[in-house]
């Protein structure tokens, strides 16, 4: 080679070097707005976003298929169709208006303080979804799959309702004493777990799920005899209500239905965060979760951690079960009291991550959907169920962050692309078998 | 697996000299300890809480070929020498253990039928027990769960943890009550549920092979999915036309010519829809293909060992997409054996766990076809022993015994079955590096 030929050198590769190294630089250096801009589309908080939108347009696609109102404009569709955009757009503004009206902010209202009603609707829908999603991440941080929510709720519930009706207490007093024997009820059925996980090798899934039953006709039975959690003078299996001294108070005044209960879990959510992130039992929590070989080698008991673990989760959904019968209805409660939170609990895990302020989001994001879902169903006749369709798929696109980049044709991740795998395989909430 | 694996344990030659290893001698009480409690509690129930009168057994229905005799037992003399049996069981269990020696299946097997008979005796004193019709029941409510542990079986050995069994259920069962009331062909309903429970399950596939989702959190996510799109539907769709969209009739019953003539198992096992029959097949084709064809040896070593997989030219990732789409197809004629084969319609959220309760029987069933098949009766028969029980009028309150299979089942996995082991890579994405 001579040095005439050097500058044909420039685009043909020369042995020595690498190819993929070179275009990495280059391609950072045009100009710093860009490379902003693709951080910004790359984002976690963008693609959360973008997965709650799309959902929604998922959500507005079944509201339009299934409207009667939408089926008698298509059935002319041909002659005039902008009557039936029309009347898709209609069911689906309505139902998205009635959504927003109902969880956040309701306009038709005169005053702030009416308007905002909608959005304390949403922090008490919030409330019990958070302490049991707390329990179900705590449990997923330390490798357990926590699926006995329903069975921890449904003993706390019955526990802390005991107290709650049967015992003449001080005010204040009775409270708590409802409460931490409510916290305890759950921490037990939910230490069993644990216990049986540690000693004997059983499989948290199966124990959980079979507890479950256990504790519903466990208090179906409980609830329709005499003596026990039976309302006297009453042959329905119900409880009796409880006394005013075992009810949580409302915290903004007696217009709002916001309690007490939702202190406790902003309480609650530091609290896991601390012992996640501060405390040296959160250490080896998160040791075992992301490896129980390894942080057996590093000398931690992990038979003893997986019964800890399991009762603090216990505990935190038991949380949501004395929220339950002490703030949610307090009128006495039947066998469906868990109102299905244990298992939205584990919905709200995966979505807040497993992590303490993320479930917290995610709870009220839940929360929400759950107090607007209702006013939409009242005002537009839209089935509540629709809102189990969109909070499933927000899970499922957040989960899949390629997916929603696809639809959206955004770039990757600035980090180089062979990292990408291991990275979204790391940060998944932990479940080893 | 058992075949398998002695064939490849046994070497053709043989080295000459003998070499004598160090065996270490372990002992375990597990099983003696839980025979134990069984036994004991045999005591005191049959024994010391015995009670006097006669039980008696139908053996046969009207069309057998041959009338078996009613048989009739004393209840209490009954009690005590079943109960005695059962002690000298435990007694030799303990004895095996404590000679070092594995308690075998068989021996479990006879104490838990002999348990079954001492307490049917017991619970059924001055009433006439219906054998065949109790048997008949449980085959009935079996039916899902054992289409459902086939899935799971399938799912897990090729690497996929499936929890979205009851999604699978679930579609199954809308899809088919809706196609096979609108075409008034019922074995369409049969075809459009596999493709129903394939569809959920490739998703299931896709998210967790493409995406690198968690597989437990697509599970999950998928169930909340399912039961969401399916109750809004039913809301929307199928509850205004019910006549119409939801009437999809049971499928008549078959009797096979010779064999529905014997007693005791001519009803039970050959006087059956073509669900049931299509079961059979399954279940054993399951098992011989696992086990002896060249694909159940590709699906297992996906889920084992999907490096050594890849390396002898197995396309992990592409075989994992499809068996686990297969296992959701047979999934899905499960979901439809509750519209076509027992209800005659579609209702909300009508698998009522029967998936969790499948996910159950894989566990208990060691990832085993044949074994799950046999966990997924025990829960069958369990559960239709309280609703016979609560018609000849049973002792103990009828919530106690919708406990029973689930406490079973717990002792069952901390006693018996102990640390169970999955197929190893089920859960864990395979990326080629």
């Amino acid at each position: 080679m001579s040095d005439s030929q050097i500058p044909t050198q420039g685009p043909v590769p020369t042995p020595g070097t690498v190819q993929g190294e070179q275009p990495a630089p280059a391609a950072e250096q045009p100009s710093r707005f860009s490379g902003v801009l693709r951080e910004i589309a790359s984002g976690n908080a963008l693609i959360s976003v973008l997965a709650v939108v799309l959902a929604l347009v998922a959500g507005a696609v079944l509201i339009a298929v299934t409207d009667p109102g939408v089926h008698a404009a298509s059935a002319y569709f041909f002659g005039r169709p902008l009557d039936t955009v029309n009347a898709v757009w209609t069911a689906v503004s309505g139902a998205y208006t009635a959504l927003f009206q109902g969880s956040i902010y309701n306009f038709g209202r005169p005053t702030f303080a009416a308007g905002i009603k909608p959005f304390t609707e949403t922090l008490t829908f919030a409330t019990p979804l958070i302490a049991a999603g707390l329990g179900v991440a705590l449990a997923f941080r330390v490798g357990l799959f926590n699926i006995g929510g329903r069975g921890q709720m449904l003993i706390a519930a019955a526990a802390a309702g005991w107290v709650g009706f049967s015992f003449d207490l001080p005010w204040g007093v009775h409270l708590i004493v409802a409460l931490v024997v409510g916290i305890v009820g759950g921490a037990l059925w939910g230490g069993i777990v644990g216990l049986l996980k540690a000693r004997t090798g059983a499989h948290e899934v199966i124990v959980t799920i079979m507890l479950n039953y256990v504790a519903f006709y466990l208090l179906a039975y409980m609830l329709r005899t005499p003596g026990l959690l039976q309302a006297p003078g009453s042959s329905n299996p119900k409880s009796p209500a409880m006394k005013p001294t075992a009810v949580f108070p409302h915290i903004l005044g007696p217009s709002y239905n916001l309690t007490l209960g939702f202190i406790l879990v902003i309480i609650a959510t530091i609290w896991v965060w601390y012992l996640l992130s501060r405390s040296s039992l959160g250490f080896k929590f998160r040791a075992i979760g992301e490896n129980p070989h390894a942080a057996l080698t590093a000398g931690i008991n992990v038979k003893n951690m997986y019964v800890y673990a399991m009762l603090i989760s216990g505990a935190l959904v038991g949380l949501a079960g004395a929220n339950q019968v002490q703030a949610s209805i307090t009128s006495g409660f039947g066998s469906g009291i868990d109102a299905g939170i244990g298992f939205d609990a584990i919905t709200v895990a995966l979505l807040g991550r497993s992590r303490p302020w993320g479930v917290f989001v995610a709870g009220i994001l839940f929360g929400a959907f759950k107090a607007g879902g209702f006013t939409m169903q009242a005002s537009q006749n839209v089935p509540i169920d629709i809102v189990l369709v969109v909070q499933s798929l927000i899970v499922l696109f957040i989960a899949a962050p390629p997916l929603v980049r696809a639809v959206f044709r955004l770039p990757a991740p600035t980090v180089t692309p062979r990292v990408a795998p291991a990275k979204i395989s790391g940060k998944k909430a932990v479940v080893t078998k | 697996m058992t075949t398998v694996s002695g064939n490849l344990a046994t070497p053709s030659s043989t080295p000459a000299s003998k070499i004598v290893l160090a065996t270490a001698v372990v002992k375990s009480w597990k099983s003696p300890i839980a025979l134990g409690i069984f036994a004991l509690v045999s005591i005191v129930l049959f024994g010391v809480f015995g009670r006097d009168g006669t039980s008696s057994f139908r053996l046969s229905s009207e069309t057998d070929f041959v009338q078996l005799p009613v048989l009739a037992l004393p209840t209490r003399a009954a009690g005590i020498v079943l109960s005695i049996l059962l002690v000298l069981l435990a007694a030799y269990a303990t004895w095996l253990a404590y000679r070092a020696r594995r308690v075998n299946l068989w021996l479990i097997v006879v104490f838990a039928l002999i348990f079954m008979v001492g307490f049917l005796s017991w619970a059924s004193a001055g009433h006439t027990m219906p054998v065949t019709g109790l048997l008949v029941g449980s085959v009935g409510l079996s039916v899902p769960l054992i289409f459902g542990a086939l899935g799971g079986v399938i799912s897990e050995r090729v690497g996929v943890v499936n929890v979205a069994i009851e999604g699978q259920l679930l579609a199954g069962a809308f899809v088919s009550a809706l196609v096979a009331s609108a075409t008034r062909q019922p074995f369409l309903g049969l075809a459009a549920a596999m493709v129903a429970g394939a569809l959920v399950s490739s998703v299931l596939a896709a998210f967790s092979i493409k995406y690198l989702v968690d597989q437990v959190i697509v599970g999950v996510v998928l169930n909340v999915l399912v039961t969401g799109l399916t109750n809004f539907l039913y809301s929307t769709v199928l509850s205004p036309a019910n006549e119409t969209l939801n009437n999809p009739g049971i499928l008549p019953r078959i009797p096979i010519p010779v064999l529905s003539g014997i007693p005791i198992i001519g009803p039970v096992l050959f006087r059956q829809t073509i669900i049931i029959y299509i079961m059979y097949v399954a279940v054993i084709a399951v098992w011989y293909g696992l086990f002896h064809t060249k694909w159940g040896l590709r699906l297992r070593s996906s889920g084992e060992h999907p490096q050594a997989a890849d390396t002898v030219g197995i396309n992990v990732n592409r075989t994992r997409f499809w068996n686990v789409s297969l296992a959701g197809a047979i999934a899905g004629l499960g979901g439809a054996y509750f519209t076509l084969g027992s209800i005659g319609g579609f209702s909300k959220e009508m698998t009522a766990g029967a998936g969790f309760i499948a996910l159950a029987a894989v566990i208990f069933g060691r990832w085993d076809p044949i074994k799950a098949t046999f966990a997924a009766l025990l829960f069958g028969f369990a559960t239709n022993l309280q609703s016979v029980l609560a018609i000849i009028g049973s002792p103990v309150p009828s919530e106690f015994m919708l406990m029973l299979p689930y406490i079973v089942t717990i002792v069952a996995v901390a006693g018996l079955v102990g640390q169970v082991r999955g197929p190893a890579a089920a859960g864990k994405p395979y990326v080629k590096s």
